[in-house]
């Protein structure tokens, strides 16, 4: 790298190569300017009073505004909501990263495994569906069983004789069916992953496993898991990366909302922050809230990245 | 075995090497299992569209409806203006967005691999660095709303989704390894600038590529309700998805006001029904489970590429 940057120094003057490599550049480093770095530098709005200015644009008034030093954060840090919804964000990662990865690595080795490969090709098409489902849609699938009046389990429900259940209000059962609609929609995706992985080992290894006596089990347990180890810590490390931020649609669209008596269930730093935009909870607050956020996420991310470059220095990102 | 020949052997050495016959019965159970409960939603959903609106008041939602109707798409036909209206948005999105984001991309990508470039360098900090850190949700909403002014414009579905530092990455990984530098070199020979090589060996060598990327955009294009909630309180500019997700809350609203009074039965009878609204649900699933089995390809190659590359 760095005698790269060497010879680069060393071959001197600005060329008309690189006249050209600019503007074909360009383009894309506006729209980069537009709508990655001019949000980035919209974050000193955490630290401000944003007021509005009579008839001046955005960052006029944001400049302008008083500088309100942390106040900002200290009402974050007070309020019960950021608890629930930092507990809530990470929690969910972490289990969605634990009970995900073990059941798509197990069911990735099992249909590597099934003598039909044409069988396994439908399986595997069928359970990739739903990744193509987008939450609006998926949140009608979970609407038609759960529906108060309507849904298929009240119904069955109220044939067994029962009461039926007001499922959108009842906080209990949300941490079981967010987990099942994260599964439900991502297991196949990650499956593909571990199985072209799997398809990439060499098969002479195993010849040499069956001649030295070894059964399927040995094999899988010696040589298919330790050939998916890089892999499966990558993505594990990538993941944890990511334990700040949720997917908005799964937990806004599945639970209608994210908020009144679930709110404690389902809330997450993302739905909340959504609310606060449709709401008139004042920006800085808000902006208080993107900016732990922003800065948790990218202290992560750079800690996995160091991690991954411990394992596998080609796949680390920076 | 010594007489046996080398091809049967390995056939037989396969044969050999398997699970018990028992162990892939209950695979084959499981995944069977698993396959069902991935796609027995859609079924479900379209039983419902197609069950008469009685029958949903009688028993509620049910796998096989006491009588079958097709009121759902009758309904559906006669508000066909705003569902034509939602899909050519959709449809607008989606061709506009990916061949701009194409565009985008892929310029990027081919700068950042060339390595004589001077701005190398800075081009890459400017694509890593969004990697990493991000302005956030509310940030970008106001800056979008409030300085670009994309609010209730077609736009603000289009541009904020158009670029993603993981595709440029992908692109530049390809160029890098499949367009070697003695090309490009010897073109430059040929008299040739860096714009007509792009235009004329870079792009015309990375079809696969070009197309793996086309299709992540299209698709997330295609399911973007998320700009709409955000960016779009005009009716008229809400895409398929985002419609979908409208009938679903304003149906909600309906049914937890009860103070409205006389007003809600009218109201009710005027909005999309039960079955409506799962009928709706169905005409977004069809595109994409009817193209699905052909792009399965090219979305796994891409996804191997990215988990691989980082």
């Amino acid at each position: 790298m760095k005698d790269e940057k060497k010879r680069r120094r060393k071959r001197g003057h600005w060329t008309k190569n690189d006249t050209e490599l600019s503007i074909l550049a360009l383009p894309t480093t506006v729209w980069y300017v537009l709508f990655c770095f001019l949000p980035m530098f919209g974050l000193i709005g955490a630290f401000k009073n944003y007021k509005l200015f009579q008839g001046k644009g955005f960052f006029y008034n944001l400049l302008h505004s008083e500088w309100a030093g942390f106040s900002n954060f200290e009402f974050m840090v007070k309020s019960r909501d950021l608890f629930i919804i930092l507990r809530n964000t990470i929690l969910y990662n972490l289990v969605f990263i634990v009970l995900g990865m073990f059941l798509s690595v197990s069911l990735a080795v099992m249909i590597s495994l099934i003598y039909s490969k044409r069988k396994a090709k439908v399986y595997q098409t069928l359970m990739f569906f739903p990744y193509f489902m987008s939450w609006v849609v998926a949140a009608y699938f979970v609407d038609a069983f759960l529906n108060v009046e309507n849904g298929m389990i009240n119904s069955m429900i109220r044939d067994g004789g029962g009461q039926a259940v007001q499922w959108y209000m009842t906080p209990g059962v949300w941490p079981f069916i967010l987990v099942f609609m994260y599964l439900w929609k991502n297991t196949g995706y990650s499956m593909v992953i571990y199985l072209s992985s799997i398809a990439g080992i060499d098969q002479t290894l195993y010849e040499a496993a069956v001649m030295d006596g070894a059964n399927k089990r040995q094999q899988v347990f010696n040589i298919t898991l330790p050939c998916l180890k890089n892999v499966i810590v990558m993505m594990f490390i990538l993941n944890v990366g990511k334990v700040f931020y949720s997917d908005f649609g799964l937990f806004y669209q599945t639970s209608q909302g994210a908020k009144g008596s679930i709110f404690n269930a389902t809330a997450t730093i993302d739905t909340w922050v959504f609310n606060a935009i449709q709401s008139s909870t004042p920006m800085g607050m808000t902006l208080a809230v993107t900016l732990f956020q922003s800065v948790a996420c990218c202290i992560t991310i750079l800690l996995a990245n160091a991690l991954v470059r411990k394992v596998d220095s080609d796949s680390a990102i920076i | 075995m010594a007489r046996v020949k080398d091809g049967q052997m390995a056939d037989s050495l396969v044969r050999l090497n398997r699970i018990k016959p028992q162990t892939n019965v209950i695979f084959n159970i499981l995944f069977a299992v698993f396959a069902l409960i991935s796609i027995i939603p859609v079924f479900f959903v379209f039983m419902i569209s197609i069950s008469s609106e009685d029958a949903i008041r009688m028993n509620g939602y049910r796998f096989w409806p006491e009588a079958f109707s097709a009121e759902a798409y009758t309904f559906l036909l006669r508000e066909a203006e705003a569902i034509l209206r939602a899909l050519g948005i959709s449809v607008l999105v989606s061709v506009v967005g990916t061949i701009l984001g194409l565009f985008l991309t892929s310029t990027m990508g081919y700068v950042i691999s060339r390595s004589n470039y001077k701005l190398n360098g800075f081009m890459t900090m400017v694509v890593f660095i969004p990697m990493i850190f991000n302005g956030g949700m509310m940030s970008s909403y106001v800056i979008n709303t409030q300085f670009l002014h994309l609010g209730d414009t077609v736009w603000a579905l289009i541009l904020p989704l158009c670029v993603s530092s993981f595709n440029v990455v992908i692109c530049k990984t390809f160029f890098k390894t499949n367009i070697p530098d003695s090309i490009i070199e010897s073109a430059q020979i040929d008299g040739a600038g860096q714009l007509k090589i792009f235009a004329r060996i870079a792009l015309p060598l990375s079809k696969p590529m070009l197309a793996t990327i086309a299709l992540f955009l299209c698709f997330g294009y295609w399911n973007d309700w998320f700009q709409s909630t955000l960016y779009i309180n005009n009716n008229a500019l809400l895409s398929l998805q985002a419609f979908l997700n409208r009938i679903q809350s304003s149906l909600e609203v309906l049914a937890n006001n009860p103070a409205l009074g006389v007003s809600i039965q009218q109201y009710i009878n005027s909005m999309p029904q039960e079955g409506a609204r799962m009928a709706m649900a169905i005409i977004i699933i069809v595109p994409i489970a009817c193209s699905y089995p052909f792009f399965q390809k090219y979305f796994i190659s891409g996804l191997t590429v990215g988990a691989v590359k980082g």
